[in-house]
């Protein structure tokens, strides 16, 4: 078991995330994490601005950044990390993935097998850049 | 003098969970060479190995992308607030894709000189491979465009055209060749970048660019060089790209001069945010009616395509919010500084065109139905070439006026003609009145545009019994006299 993240995230959220993946594909989508109170409360979707193929790139541009970050004080929550879909590969991060990572963020990737959102995983960049962390996402229902 | 740096979430367990710090310097590389000394780990998550900034971090000066000003050479007054805003990338692509990108022993070879530089290596150049270019057209700029990004390994290139090779194009467009006049420009076009590289997947697409069409041409393709020659397929070209987010590698030439730039990336400008309206319909002349040096789209061409490459390879500075001016006759390169308009009705903050539009009503063109019912009643001052040769012929008194350029005069000429430049027409008034009154009128230029406006000018200085000699001289060598070179 690696030392990653111990994510709690609401079911809301999760469902966002497939609702968005599945909407997407054969794109990738991608979008924001907002926590509260150590529980991600809300998962953001953001345009997939990549001029790369977008089936198996996604890019969220400083203008997106900076809209999360604004949405994020309006509900009074933290960016935390960030999820994007995976459309017919597993939900582990590639190399490109690595390259361009940010530390101190949660990176959630949901797979997407022929349309349809299957694994959803969560990660962290080790200090070091060398590789990725896997944590464990724990889904909670809003009480 | 100290600036305030804003730093963003991931990165503020660096520096002690602080949101903005102080830092010092005159530029922006000396305020982040001073951050990353007081806080160490900010230089590996900012900085890549090499030593430039990492592709994701944005840095900001205020609200300004430093990659639209100066770079981390931008100067700082005091006050400027510097923002760290990253970019958040990534995406599968390493299981398939990239394998399905792999470089054969051939392809290596071939490729070497990239392979050794950094800036491409075996990365950048199975980005290449993986990448989709569309050209639009196979002429001029169109010619020297697909071949460079062919032999570069570009993997697949798709090509718009629906011409024939005419051999009045072989001064310029190098992808054709002699043998290939009357040949589909694609046919000849497909045979020169399969032979030069058969990695190339060529697709080519022989129909006119329209607005029913273009998004889905485009829809495919990673990059769309703009390699057209008038104003309606342009606005279109910008249009699509805009709409679909694809960036536009753009290029224009004409006689001696040409300009290039990249639009329609996320947040850079577009055509429109350069030239809001097209201009007046007949007032710039094409490249068939003003000439152009054969070389310069090479120079041009050349550019879309240094700028579709480094565009697919995230390499160097983009040409984005800058026009490039280049002029062939002085050798000399100019560069103006573009910017999104906010009030662009098609990429501002709040675009008014969401789909494409009828681009020839745009421009002012009337479509041919509208434009034989405009001219109807106008019939009268129009002369065909038969009517003029049977004139000639039986000695009838007209003043036959030839409102090209001298140098077209030294091309070919009709018999009996005079010449009188379409720009030294009014000028000429008061003497064209006065021969007006001892016999009728015919203008003529190349192809009928030209001396149409003419005619225009000379019925609105009250001379009414001058016509336009429909097609020019061109019709007239077609028609009556074959043994006159034609240009």
């Amino acid at each position: 078991m690696t030392v990653g993240c111990a994510t709690v995230i609401e079911e809301e959220a999760v469902d966002e995330i497939r609702r968005h993946a599945a909407e997407a594909y054969p794109h990738e989508c991608c979008g924001a994490l907002l926590e509260r109170d150590d529980v991600i409360v809300e998962a953001v979707p953001l345009s997939n601005t990549t001029i790369e193929e977008a089936t198996r790139r996604f890019l969220v541009s400083p203008d997106e950044y900076r809209y999360a970050e604004k949405r994020a004080r309006e509900r009074d929550a933290r960016l935390v990390g960030f999820y994007h879909s995976h459309p017919d590969h597993p939900a582990r991060p590639s190399q490109h993935d690595l390259d361009h990572a940010w530390p101190n963020l949660t990176y959630v990737i949901v797979s997407v097998a022929a349309g349809t959102p299957a694994d959803i995983t969560c990660w962290r960049l080790r200090e070091d850049r060398t590789a990725f962390d896997r944590g464990d996402l724990t889904w909670r229902t809003e009480s | 003098m100290a600036n305030r740096v804003l730093i963003p979430t991931p990165l503020r367990p660096y520096t002690g969970q602080r949101e903005a710090v102080e830092a010092d310097g005159r530029t922006v590389g000396e305020v982040l060479r001073n951050l990353t000394t007081r806080y160490a780990d900010l230089q590996r998550h900012l900085y890549a190995d090499n030593g430039n900034l990492r592709s994701f971090v944005n840095i900001y000066v205020n609200d300004e992308d430093i990659r639209y000003l100066s770079r981390e050479d931008t100067a700082l007054r005091d006050g400027d607030v510097i923002s760290i805003v990253p970019s958040v990338a990534g995406g599968s692509g390493a299981a398939t894709t990239v394998e399905s990108a792999e470089l054969t022993n051939e392809e290596v070879q071939r490729y070497s000189r990239h392979l050794i530089m950094p800036e491409v290596g075996v990365e950048g150049q199975k980005k290449l491979k993986a990448a989709r270019v569309l050209c639009i057209g196979a002429g001029g700029l169109g010619s020297p465009a697909a071949l460079y990004l062919a032999a570069a390994g570009v993997g697949t290139l798709g090509i718009v055209d629906f011409d024939a090779v005419d051999a009045s194009n072989l001064q310029r467009q190098i992808l054709h060749g002699t043998p290939d006049v009357g040949r589909s420009k694609l046919q000849s076009a497909r045979d020169r970048v399969t032979a030069l590289n058969p990695n190339v997947r060529v697709e080519t697409f022989e129909t006119a660019l329209t607005s029913k069409n273009a998004l889905d041409l485009f829809r495919d393709f990673d990059v769309i060089v703009d390699g057209t020659d008038n104003f309606a397929t342009r606005y279109l070209v910008n249009d699509a790209c805009v709409i679909l987010g694809k960036p536009n590698a753009y290029g224009s030439i004409f006689r001696f001069e040409g300009q290039a730039s990249v639009f329609a990336t996320k947040g850079g400008p577009c055509y429109r945010c350069l030239y809001p309206e097209p201009p007046p319909p007949g007032l710039v002349p094409s490249c068939a009616e003003g000439g152009v040096l054969g070389v310069l789209p090479g120079v041009i061409g050349t550019i879309q395509a240094t700028e579709a490459i480094k565009l697919i390879l995230g390499a160097g500075e983009p040409l984005i919010g800058r026009l490039l001016l280049y002029d062939a006759l002085r050798m000399r390169f100019r560069e103006l500084k573009l910017r999104r308009d906010a009030d662009c009705p098609v990429c501002g903050d709040h675009p008014t065109v969401r789909e494409l539009i009828d681009y020839d009503q745009f421009c002012g063109i009337a479509k041919p139905a509208e434009a034989r019912v405009a001219a109807a009643p106008e019939t009268e001052s129009e002369a065909t070439v038969e009517e003029l040769k049977a004139s000639l012929d039986h000695g009838e008194p007209l003043l036959l006026i030839d409102v090209r350029e001298p140098q077209e005069w030294q091309i070919c000429r009709i018999p009996g003609a005079k010449l009188i430049p379409l720009g030294q027409v009014p000028a000429h008034i008061e003497e064209l009145r006065a021969e007006s009154a001892e016999r009728p009128i015919v203008v003529h230029c190349k192809s009928g545009v030209r001396s149409d406006r003419a005619v225009k000018l000379l019925q609105q200085a009250g001379i009414m019994n001058a016509r336009n000699l429909k097609g020019g001289i061109l019709a007239w060598i077609d028609r009556i006299d074959r043994s006159l070179p034609k240009y």
